[in-house]
C-alpha cells in the first residue's frame, strides 16, 4: 500500500491548517499501471502537489492502482469504504470504472469528487448530492469543438469516434452545438490503430472539416497518418490527444491543430503560474490538464475542510458545493447538477523550443454548463 | 511434505477461519477478499472440468463468465429501471431474486457452452485453443458496442440482489452464500469424478481410440463436460457481478479467459481443490504484491514463470510432494 | 462509392495485411519447427517499436532505428529462449500458454519501468512521407506502398530462405521430425535459438515499421499479437504459406468489413441503426471468419497436422 501520510508534515506546517481536529482520511482510485497509466500518474501527482503544499495535518492520503479494470476499483472501493473508513474517494480516470463505483460509495454516504471522468449517467438521472465533478461533464469539450467549428463557418463535417458510450457522447455534442451538414459519421473499433480505411473515406467525402475524438495512442496513431495521408483539412478535437503528455509522442503532426479544454498552462491567473512552475519543479516535466483537474480536486476538497467539519455531511456538502477555492481555470462554479460551470477555450499546438505544447486562442463557450442537468432532481 | 488430503482441510479451513477472523476483528474487506476468492475458485472448478478432467484447452472460458454476468446485470436492471425485459410473446419483467439469476445464468451459459462446443469440438489442439479465444473476442466486442446495456461502460446495480431470509449487503452473509455454494459445486464435481461418466471422460482425454472401441463416443462426452464447465463458469460469473453490483464487457476479454486458467494452472490441474487453491493464492498476491510496487505484475510474471517451469502440479503438487494425479 | 476508393481501400487492407505477415510469419514458423505457442511474440513487437524509437531519437536517422528494432527484437528473442522458452518444448500447450502470458507480464512492465508511462515519438522519416499519385490518380501515402514493398519483399526472402539454404533444408526437417535431425548430428538446440530469434527480428521489424504511423506505448503488442493467431489459425498452423493468405484475408476482412457492412446494412435499416450495428458487425467480423474458416476446415487453409 502505498501510503501519503501527512501528519509528518506537521512539524512543518506553520498555523495554516483548518479550524477542525477531525481528520479527513481521503481513498484515491486511479490508473497506474498499464495502457493509460500516464492519466492516473498526473491526476495523482496534481493532487499531492496540492496536499504537499497545504501541508494540512487533518489530511492523509491513501493511494491505490485499479490497473483500469472496473472489477479491481469496485474492490477498491470496498477496500477504501469498508476497511480503510475513509470520508472522501476520488482519482477515477475512466467513465466505465466511475460507473462502477460512483453509484455505489455515494449511497453509502461517501463524497466522491471526479478528478476526470463525468459520464452523462451521473449528471443527468442518476446524479447525486454526494458526487462533485471538478472536471467536466463528458459531452463539454465537444460541444466546444462544436460551436468554435460553427464560429468559425465549417458548413461539412467530418465526423469520427471509438464505437463505445464515451464516444457516441463525444459526436452526440459536437453535433449539439454545430449547425452545419455532416459530410460523414463514423464509428471506429475500440483501440483501433490503423486508420487507413477511414482517412480515405474523409479524402472521398467532400468534407471542409475534420471532428475526431480518439483518446490516447487511438488519437495519436490517427494524427500522424492523417498527416502523411496529404488530406488537407482543417482538425478540431477535444485536448484528450493534445494533452501534454501525448504531443510528444506525436511530433509535427499535431502542429497547428485546434483543440478545445477547459485548461491551459497559459491561462493568466496566479494560481496557475504558481501550479505550472511547482508543477515543473516537482516533478520535472510540464503539467497536462489531467494534473490541473487533480490540483483543483485537491484544493476544493482543502477549501472544504476549512469551512466544515467532514463527518457533518450536510455542512461538507454545503461548503464544497460552494468550490471557494482558486482555481487554476480561473472562475469556477458548480451548477445544480454538481457539474461545473466554467469557460471552455480553444487551443493550438504550437512548438516551444523542443517542447511541443499549447496556446489559447479564444474562449469557445464562457460559463458554459452541461446539457443534463435539468434531468438531475436534487 | 503433506498429504493431499490434509491439504485440501487445511484450504476448505482457511475458508472458514479466515471470514470468521475478519468478522470478529472487524475487517469487512477481508471478507470481501475471501468472497473474490470463493467465486474465482467456482469459475474455475468449471473451467477444471473441461480443461482437467476433459482436456479441453478453453482459452474461451470468459465467455460463460460474462455471460453470467450479464444475466445478472440485465435481469436486475429491468427490475431497478421497472422496465420489460421484453413484451412479446410474453411479457417477461426483470427480477432480483439471486436463485431466479442464478437460474438463467445457468441456463444461458449452458447453451452457449452447448453451441460454442459443438462447433469447436470439431477441431483439435492448438485450434481449439484459437477458436475459443476467437467466440471469447466475439462476445467482448459484441457487449461493447451493445448500447442498450451501457456498451462499454456497463451496467451499474445499484442495490445487491436478494435471496430469501438474507440480508446479502452484509458482507458476510453474502459470504456464506458464495461459500455454500463453492462445497456444493465441489461435491458435485467430486460425485461426477466419480461417476462412470467421469470415468469415461477421462478415459477418453488419455485414450481416445480405446473410449471408441468401447462403444463411447468421446466428442460427445467431452461436449457435455464442456456444458457442464460453461455452466458452473455461468454461475460463478453471475455471483461475482453481485460482489461488484456492477458488469462490463471486461469479464469476456480474453485477459479473463487467461486468469481463470491461471487460477487452475497454479493450483493444480485436474485436482478437485487445484481450482481452490489457486483462486485463494491469487487473490492473495493481487492484494499483497499491489500494495508493493507500481510494477508488482513484474513479480507476478516471475513467479507464474516459476511455477510452469519448476513446479509441475501447481501448489497443491509442490506442496504435497506428488506431481500429477491420476495419469 | 466509386471505384477508386474501392481500390484504395483495398490496398490499405493489403497493407493491413502484409504487417500482420511479419508478425505472423515468425509465429507460424515458432509452432511449426519448435511446437511451441508464443504469447509474448507481441511483447518482441513492442520490443522493436521501443527500440526502434529510442535509437531514432537518439541518432535522427530512421533506417538506425530499423537496424536497432532487428537487433533489439533479436537479442531479446535469443535471450528468452535461452533462459525460457527452450525449458518449454517438451510442455504441454497449457504451460506455454501460461509461461508465456508470465512472460506478458514481465516485458510489458519492464517496458514501463525503462521507459515509463508516456508513448514515445517515432515519426515517418522525411524521405518516406507525404502521399503519391498512382496510375489512375489515386493519392495514397508513400510510406504505406514501402510497407507493402518491404513485406512482400520479407515474404520473397522467407521463401528463398526456406527452400534454397542450408538453415531452410534445417527448418523444414525440424518440422517434419525432431527426432531425426538431432540423430543427423545438427546441432538442435542452435537451430531453435536461430530460429526463435529470427521470429523475434521479423517481429520487432513490423513493430518499428507500425510504430512509425501509430503510436509507440506499452501494450501495443497484445491486440496485433491475437490478430496474427487469427492469421495463423486461418492460414494453419506452421505454414508459411498460409499465415501470407490468411493475413491478407484478414486484412481484407477487417478494412473493407469496416466500411461496407454498415452501408450494405442500409438497405434494410435506418442509418444511425445500421452505423451501429454494422460497426458492431464489422468488429466481430475477423473472429467470425476465423471461427467459420476453422468449423469448415478444422487445420485451416494449409494446415497438415491439427
Amino acid at each position: 500500500m502505498k501510503m501519503v501520510t501527512l501528519a509528518a508534515a506537521a512539524a512543518l506546517a506553520i498555523g495554516i491548517t483548518g479550524a477542525h481536529a477531525e481528520p479527513v482520511k481521503v481513498g484515491m482510485i486511479t490508473t497506474l499501471s498499464g495502457g493509460g497509466a500516464g492519466l492516473g500518474i498526473d491526476v495523482r501527482d496534481g493532487f499531492l502537489l496540492a496536499v504537499k503544499q497545504a501541508g494540512s495535518p487533518d489530511l492523509e492520503v491513501i493511494v491505490e492502482d485499479d490497473q483500469r479494470k472496473p472489477d479491481i476499483a469496485v474492490q477498491l472501493a470496498d477496500k477504501m469504504v469498508q476497511s480503510e473508513k475513509v470520508d472522501v474517494l476520488t482519482g477515477i480516470i475512466w467513465s466505465n470504472l466511475a460507473m462502477a463505483v460512483v453509484p455505489s460509495v455515494t449511497a453509502q454516504g461517501k463524497f466522491y469528487l471526479s478528478p476526470n471522468a463525468g459520464p452523462s449517467a451521473l449528471a443527468g438521472k442518476g446524479c447525486h448530492p454526494n458526487y462533485f465533478n471538478v472536471a467536466w461533464q463528458n459531452d463539454n469539450l465537444h460541444e466546444a469543438a462544436g460551436a468554435y467549428a460553427k464560429d468559425t463557418g465549417y458548413k461539412n463535417s467530418f465526423i469520427l469516434a471509438p464505437n463505445y458510450p464515451a464516444g457516441k457522447d463525444a459526436l452526440t455534442g459536437y453535433k449539439r452545438f454545430y449547425d452545419g451538414e455532416l459530410a460523414g459519421e463514423l464509428y471506429t473499433k475500440l483501440g483501433q490503430t490503423d486508420y487507413a480505411a477511414e482517412l480515405a473515406q474523409i479524402r472521398a467525402s467532400g468534407a471542409d472539416s475534420v471532428f475526431f475524438f480518439l483518446p490516447g495512442g487511438m488519437g495519436i496513431s490517427f494524427l500522424k497518418q492523417y498527416a502523411d495521408s496529404g488530406i488537407d483539412l482543417p482538425v478540431v478535437g477535444p485536448a484528450f490527444s493534445f494533452d501534454q503528455g501525448i504531443l510528444q509522442a506525436v511530433g509535427d503532426a499535431a502542429l497547428g491543430v485546434k483543440n478545445t479544454s477547459q485548461w491551459n498552462k497559459d491561462i493568466d491567473n496566479p494560481t496557475n503560474k504558481a501550479f505550472v512552475e511547482a508543477f515543473q519543479a516537482e516533478y520535472g516535466r510540464l503539467p497536462s490538464l489531467y494534473a490541473s483537474q487533480g490540483f483543483d480536486t485537491a484544493n476544493l476538497l482543502l477549501s472544504a475542510m476549512a469551512k466544515a467539519d467532514v463527518k457533518d455531511a450536510d455542512a461538507f456538502r454545503a461548503a464544497l458545493k460552494e468550490a471557494d477555492f482558486a482555481s487554476t481555470r480561473g472562475d469556477f462554479k458548480f451548477g445544480p447538477n454538481h457539474h461545473p460551470v466554467q469557460d471552455i477555450y480553444v487551443r493550438e499546438v504550437i512548438k516551444e523550443g523542443d517542447v511541443f505544447t499549447n496556446k489559447i486562442l479564444a474562449a469557445a463557450l464562457t460559463d458554459h454548463a452541461d446539457a443534463y442537468a435539468g434531468d438531475c432532481s436534487m | 511434505m503433506i498429504r493431499e488430503t490434509y491439504l485440501n482441510a487445511l484450504t476448505l479451513g482457511l475458508f472458514v477461519l479466515i471470514p470468521a477472523w475478519a468478522l470478529f476483528a472487524d475487517e469487512p474487506f477481508t471478507i470481501t477478499l475471501m468472497t473474490r476468492a470463493a467465486i474465482f475458485a467456482i469459475a474455475a472448478i468449471g473451467l477444471n472440468i473441461a480443461l482437467g478432467i476433459g482436456g479441453l484447452v478453453s482459452l474461451g472460458h470468459a465467455v460463460f463468465f460474462g455471460i453470467g454476468g450479464y444475466a445478472m446485470g440485465i435481469l436486475a436492471y429491468h427490475a431497478q429501471t421497472y422496465t420489460a425485459l421484453a413484451e412479446w410473446p410474453v411479457l417477461i419483467d426483470g427480477t432480483k431474486s439471486m436463485p431466479i439469476i442464478w437460474l438463467v445464468a445457468v441456463l444461458v451459459s449452458s447453451l452457449a457452452a452447448l453451441v460454442i462446443g459443438a462447433l469447436s469440438l470439431r477441431t483439435a489442439g492448438v485450434y481449439f485453443i484459437m477458436i475459443t479465444l476467437a467466440f471469447g473476442q466475439m462476445f467482448f466486442f459484441f457487449t461493447i458496442s451493445w448500447a442498450e446495456y451501457g456498451g462499454e461502460d456497463g451496467l451499474s446495480i445499484y442495490v445487491r440482489n436478494g435471496f430469501p431470509g438474507l440480508n446479502t449487503l452484509a458482507p458476510i452473509q453474502f459470504y456464506g452464500l458464495c461459500f455454500v455454494i463453492l462445497c456444493l459445486v465441489l461435491l458435485f464435481t467430486w460425485r461426477l469424478s466419480k461417476s462412470p461418466f467421469g470415468l469415461a471422460l477421462n478415459a477418453a482425454r488419455q485414450a481416445p481410440v480405446r473410449v471408441e472401441t468401447v462403444g463411447l463416443d468421446p466428442t460427445r462426452l467431452k461436449l457435455v463436460a464442456f456444458v457442464i464447465s460453461g455452466a458452473i463458469t455461468g454461475l460463478a460469473g453471475a455471483l461475482f457481478a453481485d460482489l461488484n453490483r456492477f458488469v462490463s464487457p471486461t469479464m469476456f476479454s480474453w485477459q479473463t479467459s487467461g486468469e481463470i486458467m491461471i487460477f487452475l494452472i497454479l493450483g493444480g490441474v485436474g485436482r478437485l481443490y487445484g481450482p481452490v487453491v489457486g483462486a485463494l493464492a491469487f487473490v492473495a498476491l493481487e492484494h499483497w504484491l499491489g500494495g508493493l510496487s507500481d510494477y508488482w505484475h513484474i513479480y507476478l510474471g516471475i513467479l507464474l514463470l516459476l511455477i510452469v517451469l519448476f513446479g509441475r502440479g501447481g501448489l497443491i503438487g509442490l506442496a504435497s510432494g506428488k506431481e500429477a494425479v491420476h495419469d | 462509392m466509386s471505384f477508386l476508393l474501392l481500390i484504395e481501400q483495398v490496398l490499405n487492407g493489403l497493407q493491413f495485411g502484409i504487417m500482420l505477415f511479419l508478425m505472423a510469419a515468425g509465429l507460424t514458423l515458432i509452432f511449426g519447427v519448435m511446437g511451441l505457442i508464443n504469447l509474448a511474440h507481441g511483447s518482441l513487437y513492442m520490443i522493436g517499436a521501443f527500440c526502434a524509437a529510442a535509437v531514432a531519437a537518439a541518432t535522427g536517422s530512421f533506417l538506425l532505428g530499423l537496424v536497432a528494432a532487428l537487433a533489439g527484437a533479436a537479442a531479446a528473442g535469443a535471450l528468452v529462449e535461452l533462459v525460457v522458452i527452450r525449458r518449454l518444448y517438451d510442455k504441454d500447450h497449457l504451460d506455454q500458454v501460461l509461461a508465456t502470458f508470465a512472460l506478458i507480464l514481465i516485458f510489458s512492465e519492464g517496458t514501463r519501468w525503462v521507459f515509463g508511462s508516456f508513448p514515445l515519438f517515432l515519426d515517418v522519416p522525411d524521405f518516406l512521407s507525404g502521399p503519391v499519385t498512382l496510375p489512375g490518380g489515386i493519392e495514397y501515402p508513400l510510406y504505406r506502398l514501402t510497407l507493402i514493398v518491404i513485406g512482400l519483399l520479407v515474404a520473397l526472402g522467407l521463401y528463398m530462405l526456406i527452400s534454397r539454404t542450408r538453415l531452410g533444408i534445417q527448418i523444414r526437417a525440424g518440422e517434419n521430425d525432431r527426432e531425426m535431425i538431432a540423430a543427423l548430428g545438427i546441432d538442435i538446440a542452435r537451430l531453435y535459438t536461430i530460429v526463435f530469434a529470427l521470429g523475434a527480428a521479423l517481429a520487432g521489424l513490423a513493430g518499428a515499421l507500425v510504430g512509425a504511423i501509430q503510436s509507440v506505448q506499452v501494450g501495443m503488442g497484445e491486440p496485433v499479437l491475437i490478430l496474427a493467431f487469427v492469421v495463423i489459425v486461418i492460414g494453419g498452423i506452421g505454414s508459411i504459406k498460409g499465415a501470407l493468405v490468411g493475413a491478407v484475408l484478414v486484412g481484407l476482412t477487417d478494412t473493407l468489413g469496416g466500411i461496407f457492412l454498415p452501408e450494405a446494412l442500409k438497405l434494410f435499416l435506418d442509418p444511425s441503426t445500421a452505423t451501429s450495428v454494422g460497426s458492431s458487425l464489422a468488429s466481430m467480423a475477423i473472429y467470425i471468419l476465423m471461427a467459420a474458416v476453422l468449423i469448415l476446415r478444422p487445420a485451416g487453409l494449409f494446415g497438415a497436422r491439427a
